[in-house]
């Protein structure tokens, strides 16, 4: 090994162990599968949030939809709520699962923040949230048109996340519908 | 041999034998003492080893965890929404330990399938919140105002 | 208005950065003294936009603006002001911005306290240390801003800090913590700018070496204190838990170590130059890299903020460009024949080499094993942990096969020694120490060899330092002037070897005679520990300024003698509903009583609670301040300044011969 070259060594390890970190950093340690990726939403029947009417599971599907799972209690639901009010003004059809929250709260907060909700489905005590297999808020599903659940989003859902992963997936879904 | 170049053949060979020693030490440490994370569902598919130390992770089920009245042993089950495992501790908790919450449970399984955990961890992450977080907004306003009166 | 002044001062400091880090380089390329002398200025201008920045965020904190993100989810109106004032730092966007304004500090303080420094030399420094200022300051802006608004839809309060944040001391431990981390980008400056200078001599070893050690200090201090912080606020006794934040500032400060010594041999002797060159790029890189494994999140940890892939790219592709960038240069630049200064195998220079191995063995080995879960994730074989085992089986034995070599270091001479005033020196010290190693452990609860060793190396290490100093003293007059004859340098070693010897004592005494006990009591229960008598008088309900709690209130007795009342509580905190576990502990210089509740059990009031008796574990975070005050003795030597001094005149060398 020439004298220059072996100066090059803490370079090509440094390379090597980059290489590692990059691929780290496409890997997630804290990734929660679900269970109920490729399977149909559950069945519920539910009141829907400002009426006193009762919502099931057939009032909802038909449709490519995402499914917000959300309570007033979470203060990154507030965070991620102007961007859901953007996406239903680009016409994405959005449900809301109002989580363990009471609906006088969750009335105000849509009449201050807007309501980017086609309808809301009520799940005070979390039983729809437990057949979906929700944990916390917000969460965000998004369901193909036959009702079944495609892909699960954990956290808030901003720009970059539309973008870069349910963007992707909502576009091949309406155009599975398409044909 | 010149002197220096004599001194450095002696010095790489001492960083050689070091080194080795080092490596040695590290190969030996890690065998025993690195253990490997499952999820529930691979339990339940027998991936899992028995009587090895590993790590099963997953959510705590509502309403699973059971305390002893009389020593400090808990036994709680915890699910990845396609399988569980029940777990039996004894010891103190964390403090962000809880229901419907994430939670690493390091151990060993025993021949039932029931993890017999040395020590469990909880996951807590700030941007998304479990319900136990509730009425964050509304109580502090509430004790806010209790305070001023 | 406030958040946007200082999100509009921080745009400024990133344009001063990027002026600073391309103009005054150019100017010592060009030669040019117009642009080289606008260097200092830069930096300083550069803290006043950071420090204005700064001060608008702790603004908005201390003002409950909740329409900022930060404020809103780190922060509570009923929270105590000196934690509104540390929540700034509780968060990612915070505390890069502290890390932003330490790093124009260390700037500003390279810039006005060089005044003997070349200029085409300062000027390099100043430039490196603005090319980093560049990345950091943009990654603030560009991936985490912290003036971020939550508008419209502010909260009515915040969230609250984090309750395990809530503490004295958090509200130091960053800071200091950073000072040392972004100190060490001192060091590598003066490395880079050495490299990009073509000339690597004692000359910039002697530069480096106050800031280096200054650094140094802060780090060892701000790691000491997390470990305090952990041991009586993360509830459970513990102090050290090789977890992988910890372990990102615990491997800056291995590197650091080999790095303050290798210092010394490059200045003293010219030797080992391109080593230690490499060894300030090792350090500074590690700080980054512990700055990317904290922040990317591809390692989990209790420790760590929330994560963010695109910060993490973002920082990665800052740590391939400094540490790659840094790495190519020294490839190119260092010199490749080794200096034609020998040294003999018994010397201080054999010592210093040692020393270098056994913690760069050990930098690396730590690093292995916090990078050995991402290895086996990246490489397709599951999610694996690597537990305190694992480092404590390597790091035990590396740090013992130091200390008797270590014991030698001070009292040898440099170019060589003989075995023999080895013997002469040390024999009478070596016999002592071998009579405490034997006897010392029969204080404790039982004779334990591993304390007897601990004992024995301690010893060792003391009585030679001890005897070395006694000798240099011995000559003078009188005590006085004999004690103004040591320098603040050799003080400062001093210092931080006795340091080096407490923590030792204490770390083993600690973990070896450390009595743990988890049962569960009922007011009136009382149990015995080491003698100890703990009484579970009675369960109150207590209230604080964000909080409620649980509090037991314990007697400790001994031989009926009332020793201490302990009041631990279960705290949970109002706003964010969290619960925490606030440890009661009786401090004492060679034992410490720990009481901590887990949770209530049953319905009679009993309670899940930990006890404890950990004799002498004072003695380890006593020996790390010990080591930091040692770190910081010895950039008060004189001798840098009049050597900076006369520097000025061989510098002018430099800029007649690059």
């Amino acid at each position: 090994m020439g004298p220059r070259l072996k100066l090059f060594i803490p370079l090509i390890l440094f390379v090597v162990l980059a290489l590692f970190l990059l691929r780290g950093l496409e890997l997630d340690p804290r990734e929660m599968p679900s269970a109920l990726i490729d399977r149909p939403l559950p069945e519920f029947t539910l009141p829907s949030l400002g009426s006193d009417t009762l919502v099931n599971r057939d009032a909802v599907i038909g449709e490519v939809a995402l499914f917000n799972v959300w309570a007033t209690w979470c203060v990154s639901c507030r965070v991620e709520h102007p961007y859901l009010n953007q996406l239903t003004q680009q016409g994405v059809p959005i449900y809301g699962v109002n989580y363990k929250d009471e609906d006088q709260d969750a009335l105000r907060w849509l009449q201050e923040l807007g309501n980017p909700y086609r309808l809301n489905i009520v799940d005070a005590d979390g039983s729809l949230g437990l057949d979906l297999g929700v944990y916390g808020a917000p969460e965000t599903y998004l369901v193909d048109a036959g009702g079944v659940i495609r892909y699960r989003h954990v956290g808030v859902v901003d720009e970059r996340v539309w973008r870069d992963i349910l963007q992707p997936i909502y576009q091949e879904l309406l155009e599975e519908r398409a044909p | 041999m010149h002197p220096i170049r004599k001194q450095r053949l002696y010095l790489v060979l001492f960083l050689i034998l070091f080194s080795s020693v080092a490596v040695g030490l590290v190969t030996y440490a890690l065998r025993g003492n690195i253990n490997l994370f499952f999820s529930p569902a691979d339990v339940a598919a027998g991936k899992a080893p028995v009587g090895q130390a590993i790590r099963v992770g997953g959510m705590v089920v509502e309403g699973s965890v059971q305390r002893s009245d009389d020593s400090l042993a808990v036994r709680f089950v915890v699910t990845d929404y396609e399988a569980t495992v029940p777990v039996v501790y004894e010891g103190i908790l964390p403090d962000l330990f809880g229901e419907g919450q994430g939670a690493v449970a390091s151990g060993a399984l025993d021949e039932y399938g029931v993890m017999q955990a040395t020590e469990v961890l909880a996951k807590h992450d700030e941007n998304y919140m479990p319900p136990e977080v509730a009425d964050a907004l509304e109580k502090s306003g509430y004790d806010h105002k209790g305070k001023a009166q | 208005m406030i958040p946007e002044i200082g999100h509009y001062a921080l745009i400024n400091a990133l344009c001063l950065a990027v002026i600073l880090a391309v103009l005054p380089a150019w100017g010592a390329w060009r030669r040019n003294t117009t642009a080289m002398s606008l260097a200092p200025g830069l930096a300083v201008g550069q803290l006043v936009f950071v420090a204005i920045s700064f001060a608008c965020l702790a603004a908005a904190f201390l003002q409950d603006d909740f329409t900022v993100k930060v404020v809103a989810s780190n922060s509570n109106s009923l929270l105590p002001p000196m934690y509104k004032f540390s929540a700034l730092w509780g968060n990612h966007e915070g505390s890069l911005l502290l890390w932003a304004l330490i790093l124009c500090f260390w700037t500003t303080a390279v810039a006005l306290l060089s005044p003997q420094l070349p200029m085409q030399v300062l000027s390099r420094v100043l430039s490196v240390m603005g090319g980093i200022a560049v990345g950091f300051l943009s990654f603030s802006l560009f991936t985490s801003n912290p003036f971020e608004r939550l508008l419209p839809g502010s909260p009515v309060d915040g969230s609250d800090l984090n309750p395990l944040l809530q503490d004295p001391g958090l509200i130091i431990h960053p800071p200091l913590l950073y000072m040392g981390y972004v100190g060490f980008s001192v060091a590598f400056a003066f490395a880079i700018a050495a490299l990009l200078g073509g000339r690597l001599d004692a000359s910039w070893a002697r530069w480096s070496r106050p800031w280096t050690n200054v650094a140094w200090a802060f780090l060892t201090l701000g790691i000491m204190l997390g470990s305090w912080w952990a041991y009586y606020e993360l509830g459970w006794g513990g102090w050290w838990f090789w977890d992988p934040v910890e372990n990102a500032s615990f491997m800056p400060w291995l590197a650091g170590t080999a790095l303050i010594h290798s210092l010394a041999a490059t200045e003293k002797r010219g030797l080992f130059k391109s080593w230690t060159v490499l060894l300030a790029i090792f350090a500074f890189s590690l700080s980054l890299l512990g700055t990317f494994l904290v922040r990317s999140g591809v390692l989990t940890s209790v420790h760590a903020f929330a994560t963010d892939p695109a910060r993490g790219m973002f920082i990665l592709l800052f740590l391939a460009i400094v540490v790659g960038g840094s790495l190519i240069l020294y490839a190119l630049r260092a010199p490749a024949v080794s200096s034609r200064v020998s040294f003999a195998w018994v010397s201080r220079e054999s010592l210093l080499l040692f020393n270098n191995v056994v913690f760069l063995v050990a930098t690396l080995t730590v690093l292995f094993g916090t990078l050995f879960p991402l290895f086996m994730d990246a490489l397709g074989q599951g999610k694996y942990s690597v537990g305190p085992p694992y480092f404590n089986a390597v790091f035990v034995p590396l740090m013992a096969l130091l200390a008797p070599f270590m014991g030698l270091g001070p009292v040898s001479r440099w170019k060589g020694d003989t075995v023999a005033r080895w013997k002469g020196e040390l024999g009478i010290s070596a016999a002592v120490a071998v009579v405490c190693g034997l006897t010392l452990p029969l204080l404790g609860a039982d004779y334990n060899l591993w304390v007897a060793l601990a004992a024995l190396l301690a010893a060792w290490l003391v009585l030679g330092l001890v005897r070395d100093a006694w000798y240099r003293v011995r000559g003078a007059s009188s005590l006085g002037s004999g004690l103004r004859r040591l320098t603040p340098s050799y003080c400062g070693m001093l210092l931080a070897h006795l340091g080096f010897a407490a923590c030792v004592l204490g770390v083993v005494a600690t973990s070896q005679y450390n009595v743990e006990r988890d049962l569960k009591m009922s007011p009136g229960d009382s149990e015995t520990l080491a003698g100890y008598t703990f009484e579970f008088v009675e369960l109150a309900p207590v209230r604080g300024p964000n909080f409620v709690a649980d509090e037991a209130r314990f007697r400790v007795t001994k031989d009926n003698e009332l020793i201490a009342t302990l009041a631990p509580q279960k705290r949970r905190y109002l706003a964010s509903g969290s619960v925490m576990t606030e440890a009661a502990i009786d401090a004492g210089l060679f034992r410490d009583l720990f009481v901590a509740m887990g949770e209530p059990i049953g319905s009679d009031g009993a309670w899940a609670i930990r006890l404890h008796y950990k004799p002498m574990v004072r003695w380890m975070w006593l020996g790390a301040i010990l080591m930091g005050f040692g770190g910081f003795a010895t950039a008060l030597d004189k001798r840098y300044r009049r050597q900076r001094r006369t520097a000025t005149a061989s510098a002018q060398g430099v800029l007649h011969g690059a």
